[in-house]
């Protein structure tokens, strides 16, 4: 029988473009210690490891075998996970299923990513794609989501500028938080001169290289609540898989992010989105696509989405409190990402998120990851059970 | 279409990857590897609650998970704590077959390096043989800067 669960303690970096200062050891250590810091655990209190990095972004292999001994992260059960762009996705659901099983008293979830190391381009080029359909071809994410906000401009009625409204939007929220990494405080004229990479996407849209990492310790409910006042509880995850390009073919604007809400919204009673959750935060790897997931999260109608960011309706402060902290356009350690926007949303129903909290009571938040071609991992977090 | 025509020409697509990578070795690493190039001198850091010396220098104690910021010089001699004969030949090998790796403890230090062991017969070869590391003329801020560790 599954055991109800909370998160314990949290801690990410402060993340940059380039960490030339430490090895990937010590720049992970670094979200480890300040996970354990905020739980007020040890690594001797920690009896499973879930760890994940997207290896070829950085170009590494089997990385964990020589990260994890920094932080005493051997010699306990554990795995490692990899999956692109949810990789913290999976690696947080795999965190949440091992605690849940009651077998473990305080789990370790840890992520990163070291981008300044790899050859970024490769991560962000034809994974995910047939090699004898679609590979040859070359799409990318990039390429992705430019079929996916033409579709967008197409169908909504919106122009270029409702995408650059977005990113400036983004950027307000990033400057208000401490970790996050590209804080541009640029302007709608500077993102529609932005060279357009893969037309209509634009330079400026686009989320960038960093070198960060993330962590969470959760715990079954016995032992979370010797462990914090504050746990934050785990309502539900839910893991939707598409076949890339291969099933966009049929459909270029299909995603999993409203199919897996739909799934998680009906087991937990979700009936009006806005009025039942109170914070987001929700993967999104370019300006653009901030807009459609808003649509497809469910808090508002299909192809509406920009008139509420032209209305300045979306923001930490108003309406619609979407991506608080500046999301993924501000910071972007791929593997380590999903557990940023799983921390974000912690520390929202904590009230601890600073300049950037949510000023309503946040009983329930919303995270999400994404990645690959289209895979979303959907999290529901709660103030109380 | 037939069952015959389907086995013929069974196609296939080739490809490659090529991941380049670099991997910073960060601040306290790269003092480790300097004091060898410049200096030819072996340091570890001590950790301020258990005490140990970890060599090669790392920044945090993963048994106590506490920084550490004590640079300790230790000896550029030590003790074999286990080896290695290798006999085949690939491309990874920075030296020709046969040769002998270990593990080496250098006085002062409570860890182990891994490294070449040269100049010794492999029947020689012990548990607890003492050894010295013998450094490169031409030095370049690696592991490698050591060549090997020789019997005393
Ligand atoms: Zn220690």
């Amino acid at each position: 029988m599954a055991e109800r669960i909370a998160i314990t303690g949290v801690g990410q970096t402060y993340h940059k473009s380039k960490r030339k200062d430490v090895n990937a050891p010590e720049l992970v250590t670094e979200a480890v210690e300040a996970a354990l810091k905020d739980a007020q655990l040890t690594m001797k209190d920690i009896d499973f490891v879930v760890s994940g990095s997207f290896e070829m972004a950085d170009g590494q292999y089997l990385p964990d075998m020589w990260i994890l001994p920094e932080f005493g992260g051997v010699g306990k059960p554990g795995l490692k996970l990899q999956n692109a762009g949810t990789t913290g996705g999976v690696a947080a659901g795999a965190a949440f299923n091992y605690a849940a099983s009651g077998m473990f008293n305080n789990v370790l979830c840890v992520t990163w990513q070291k981008m300044d190391e790899g050859q970024g381009a490769f991560g962000r080029g034809g994974g995910g794609l047939s090699e004898y359909w679609q590979s040859q071809i070359p799409m990318s994410p990039i390429t992705n989501f430019a079929r996916r906000t033409f579709a967008y401009l197409h169908n909504s009625g919106c122009t270029e500028e409702h995408f650059a409204i977005t990113r400036v939007k983004q950027d307000q929220c990033a400057l208000k938080n401490p970790y996050a990494q590209l804080k541009l405080n640029t302007t709608v004229e500077k993102v529609m001169e932005s060279m357009a990479l893969v037309w209509p996407i634009r330079y400026l849209h686009m989320c960038p290289s960093t070198a960060g990492a993330a962590a969470f310790i959760v715990s079954p409910e016995n032992q979370a609540k010797k462990v914090t006042r504050k746990p934050v509880w785990v309502e539900d995850w839910f893991c939707a898989h598409v076949g890339g390009a291969f099933t966009m073919a049929e459909d270029p604007t299909l995603s999993t992010l409203r199919h897996g809400c739909e799934v998680v919204y009906k087991r937990n009673g979700i009936t009006n989105v806005l009025k039942d959750i109170q914070a987001f935060e929700v993967y999104e790897p370019c300006s653009p696509a901030e807009l459609r997931w808003m649509e497809e999260v469910g808090v508002c109608e299909d192809w509406t989405a920009w008139k509420l960011m032209e209305q300045g309706k979306v923001g930490i402060d108003k309406e619609i409190p979407f991506n608080p902290s500046g999301g993924v356009t501000a910071t972007n350690p791929i593997g380590a990402t999903p557990v940023i926007r799983i921390i974000e949303a912690a520390l929202q129903i904590r009230d601890d998120a600073g300049e950037h909290q949510v000023p309503q009571t946040v009983n329930r938040a919303l995270a999400t990851a994404y990645g690959g071609q289209g895979e979303n991992v959907i999290f529901l977090l709660r103030k109380s059970l | 279409m037939t069952e015959q025509s389907l086995q013929e020409e069974p196609l296939v697509v080739r490809g490659k990857l090529e991941i380049p990578y670099k991997q910073f070795v960060g601040s306290v690493a790269s003092k480790f590897l300097i004091e060898i190039r410049d200096n030819k001198k072996i340091f570890g850091m001590r950790c301020p609650e258990c005490n140990r010396v970890y060599v090669p220098s790392r920044s945090i104690c993963p048994k106590c998970m506490c920084r550490m910021d004590e640079w300790v010089e230790v000896s550029d001699r030590g003790t074999v704590l286990t080896y290695t004969v290798v006999n085949y030949k690939e491309p990874t090998h920075p030296v020709e077959p046969p040769f002998v790796y270990g593990i080496i403890q250098l006085d002062g230090a409570d860890t182990g390096i891994v490294h070449f062991i040269a100049g010794v017969d492999p029947e020689e070869l012990k548990v607890g043989l003492r050894v010295q590391a013998v450094f490169k003329a031409e030095r370049q801020g690696s592991m490698l800067d050591i060549k090997h560790f020789k019997p005393l």
